[in-house]
């Protein structure tokens, strides 16, 4: 059976496919080889941010090469990257507080409010609401809303107020992990446990006994 | 979503037998039964998937043919165009490979004072490490210790695992955990600070940690973000393509190839770090992978000629849930999260075979069975035969809002082909998920070649013949961890003389010698899909 073709516009050059690829199969199949715009292949890794237009649409659309489906018409170019400005700090003298974000991104309160970057996240996150709260000082929403932030860099290519919307959300999780949320006392037990040698004995033990012992120990634990 | 006639009427058995099934446990298999389904249906009991090595280290060891033919192909190089006497660059410790091991190996190889030179293919945190959802094991929590940790491990493995290494993963990992607590990454927690955990397959606690299902991700971009902010130099798109050694037969540091101009740049260093990871994009076996794109054994390859050694090279892990429908996203991984918040496997006939959290290849082993002796497989449109993991029994059972909450990343996957988990079934069946075996190191991540560490996927011994789920993330950082500070300690008492790549020419003799005629080159760097149209090839 013949395939249903289609055809897709890459980078202003029109090519059949056969339908039903996503886009970046489609790349593939009309013969371009990645080097960038590709990387995990399932939709984690940020590397294959696309933007396109339909026929008759004067809106712009965008989307993970590696995730969406090639349409008749779709009219494409990937962003496999984008010049963003990152701050660098020292995370143990950062404060997590409004102050703190700011001094490293004070671009952060030139936004508009436009809602442009909640358009183009391939993620549908809700980014305009957390930069908002960033704007506030809330380093936890910010870390709450952003969790699924896979640093694509869409947001940023098309905020008119230059904000790099991803990485501050990173700084804010951090904050978030390392000086919001409760400290874990069972793991911090732990690590002193295996640090003044508890484990030690019982380990070295086991590592000496016979295997049959060993098989036998492990068809019988407890599966709690 | 519209599905075939055939899967939705399926899918209306699986509702059909649900509520039923909820209160219903299947059982363990014992051990015996076990051996014998892993004998008649996981894919490294065939035959015809193996064949010895004819030179190097490991010669006589069996490992996939995809592999094989990698090892024994010519070199990219050839020595005479490249000039060893002056450097591009001269460091302490090198690391080839930007996940998630080379990531930590950086970042404690500087604290110790190392200069540190990143080398990766890709960008920094392309790599598997950022794709893995489930969660990482640690033994954390007060009903569960290092030494349950160990007997799981032993367990899932085959009881052949380097007792060695499992000790030092199992110690570290809480290490580990606090390590990652003091970064800041955000694991799943509750107000008192305890850690939620889950079971994953074959674990006897519940000492799965995890950051929603993006686990992987979470933990490699804040190890990307702090090896930034600590100005460690990374270069981009410079695939390291061979080893280099002195002339006392030490590792040496690396030849590396500019992605753009094609050309190579050498890097002097003291110690050198593979962690350059596994092999999934070789599609062993012909199966379809969860692999990042640069999973292509390049580190393998290149160790291999310099004279290392490899282990269960012949143990390839075939995770039991990839996607086998809908066709674009084929081999994609569904994560065993999805089985330890209570999803079962079910088949055609809306019944289940296997206890869902056996290990991954007893899980794999059970579904082939399923699909290809009993036949209660589903068949998809292209022909793949798949069952269901029912995923709405988990609302079903802890009620609704969990598969949103617990599994963003699946809903958001199956949400752009129209399918909603939290209703619908899911179609698996096994991908290629994991290189098991690998380069052969110790406790210190050394390998039998003087001043070359290995660490993370491309290591091997670690998790004898089959690795648990969650063990991977801990794998990778453990002994990234590990080897950067190994290889960092070692270099202060480093001298390297005189560079050269003699030893390609000797291993190209040894092919030779037992008559390998190859055209092909290797390491692959990237696997090639462009589908040869004029004669009629087809799409991944």
């Amino acid at each position: 059976m013949r395939q249903r073709m289609i055809t897709i516009y890459i980078m202003g050059k029109p090519y059949e496919i056969p339908d039903g690829l996503t886009v970046m199969k489609a790349m593939e199949y009309t013969g371009h080889k990645f080097v960038r715009g590709c990387g995990c292949r399932g939709g984690f890794c940020g590397a294959c941010g696309t933007v396109y237009r339909l026929p008759g649409d004067y809106k712009l659309k965008v989307g993970l090469a590696c995730q969406m489906v090639a349409e008749e018409g779709m009219y494409l170019t990937m962003i496999p990257f984008y010049p963003a400005n990152k701050a660098l700090y020292d995370i143990e003298k950062v404060k997590p507080t409004l102050s703190g974000l700011v001094q490293l991104y004070p671009e952060l309160s030139r936004c508009l409010g436009c809602r442009t970057c909640d358009k183009v996240c391939p993620q549908n996150l809700k980014v305009m609401d957390t930069m908002a709260a960033a704007m506030r000082g809330d380093i936890a929403k910010v870390a709450n809303l952003s969790f699924d932030c896979i640093m694509c860099g869409l947001c940023a290519s098309r905020c008119p107020a230059e904000i790099v919307q991803y990485y501050v959300s990173i700084l804010c999780r951090r904050l978030y992990g390392k000086y919001i949320a409760s400290k874990s006392f069972h793991l911090e037990r732990r690590v002193a446990g295996i640090s003044s040698g508890e484990y030690d004995a019982e380990l070295l033990e086991m590592k000496v006994k016979d295997i049959s012992e060993i098989k036998s120990l492990y068809n019988s634990r407890v599966i709690e | 979503m519209n599905y075939p006639a055939n899967i939705y009427e399926s899918i209306k058995i699986v509702e059909k037998t649900r509520p039923m099934r909820a209160k219903e446990k299947f059982p363990l298999l014992s051990p015996d039964d076990k051996q014998a389904l892993l004998n008649s249906f996981h894919p490294d009991f065939r035959e015809d998937t193996l064949r010895a090595l004819k030179v190097g280290a490991s010669k006589g060891f069996k490992v996939p043919h995809e592999v094989a033919n990698l090892l024994e192909s010519r070199s990219r190089l050839n020595p005479a165009d490249i000039n060893l006497n002056t450097p591009d660059y001269e460091v302490d410790v090198l690391i080839i490979g930007g996940g998630g091991a080379g990531a930590a190996a950086a970042l404690m190889a500087q604290a110790e004072g190392a200069s540190v030179i990143i080398t990766t293919k890709l960008r920094l945190g392309d790599a598997n490490t950022m794709m893995a959802q489930g969660g990482i094991q640690a033994a954390t929590k007060e009903n569960d210790t290092p030494l349950l940790h160990y007997l799981d491990m032993l367990g899932g493995g085959g009881f052949q695992n380097k007792p060695d290494l499992v000790e030092l993963l199992v110690k570290e990992a809480p290490l580990v955990m606090s390590w990652l607590e003091s970064l800041g990454c955000m694991f799943d927690k509750d107000k008192d600070g305890i850690f939620a955990t889950i079971h994953g397959g074959g674990t006897c606690r519940k000492r799965m940690h995890f950051a929603r299902d993006y686990t992987g991700a979470e933990i490699m971009r804040t190890l990307r973000d702090e090896v930034r902010n600590r100005r460690i130099e990374v270069i981009e798109f410079a695939p390291a393509i061979e080893l280099l050694l002195d002339d006392d037969g030490q590792c040496a540091g690396a030849v590396l190839m500019n992605l753009e101009r094609g050309t190579y740049q050498v890097v002097k260093a003291k110690t050198t770090i593979l962690s350059t990871g596994g092999f999934g994009r070789l599609h062993v076996g012909g199966f379809p992978t969860s692999n990042h794109y640069g999973a292509t054994a390049d580190g393998l390859v290149m160790a291999y000629r310099v004279g290392v050694k490899l282990v269960f090279m012949e143990a390839t892990q075939f995770h039991p849930t990839g996607a086998a429908y809908p066709e674009q996203i084929v081999g994609l991984l569904v994560t065993e999260k999805v089985r330890g918040v209570g999803a079962q496997l079910v088949n055609a006939l809306g019944e289940q075979f296997i206890y869902p959290l056996e290990t991954r290849d007893v899980v794999s082993s059970g579904i082939i069975k399923e699909c290809y002796a009993r036949e209660r497989g589903v068949t998809t449109p292209t022909g793949m035969k798949g069952v269901w993991l029912d995923s709405p029994l988990i609302d079903f059972i802890h009620g609704t809002g969990t598969v949103a909450k617990e599994l963003p990343a699946m809903v958001r996957q199956y949400e752009r082909y129209g399918i909603d988990i939290a209703k619908e079934p899911i179609l698996i069946y096994p991908t290629l998920h994991y290189q098991n075996g690998g380069i052969e190191i110790n406790p210190n991540c050394e390998t039998i070649i003087p001043n070359l560490y290995a660490s993370g996927e491309v290591s091997g011994g670690i998790h004898g013949r089959n690795r648990l789920m969650g063990n991977s993330l801990m794998d990778v950082l453990v002994f990234g961890r590990k080897a950067g500070l190994a290889a960092a300690r070692k270099s202060k008492g480093i001298k390297i003389g005189p560079l050269n790549l003699n030893h390609l020419g000797l291993y190209e003799k040894e092919l030779e010698l037992v008559g390998v005629k190859t055209e092909l080159v290797s390491p692959l760097l990237l696997p090639d899909y462009t589908p040869d149209i004029r004669h009629g090839g087809g799409i991944e």
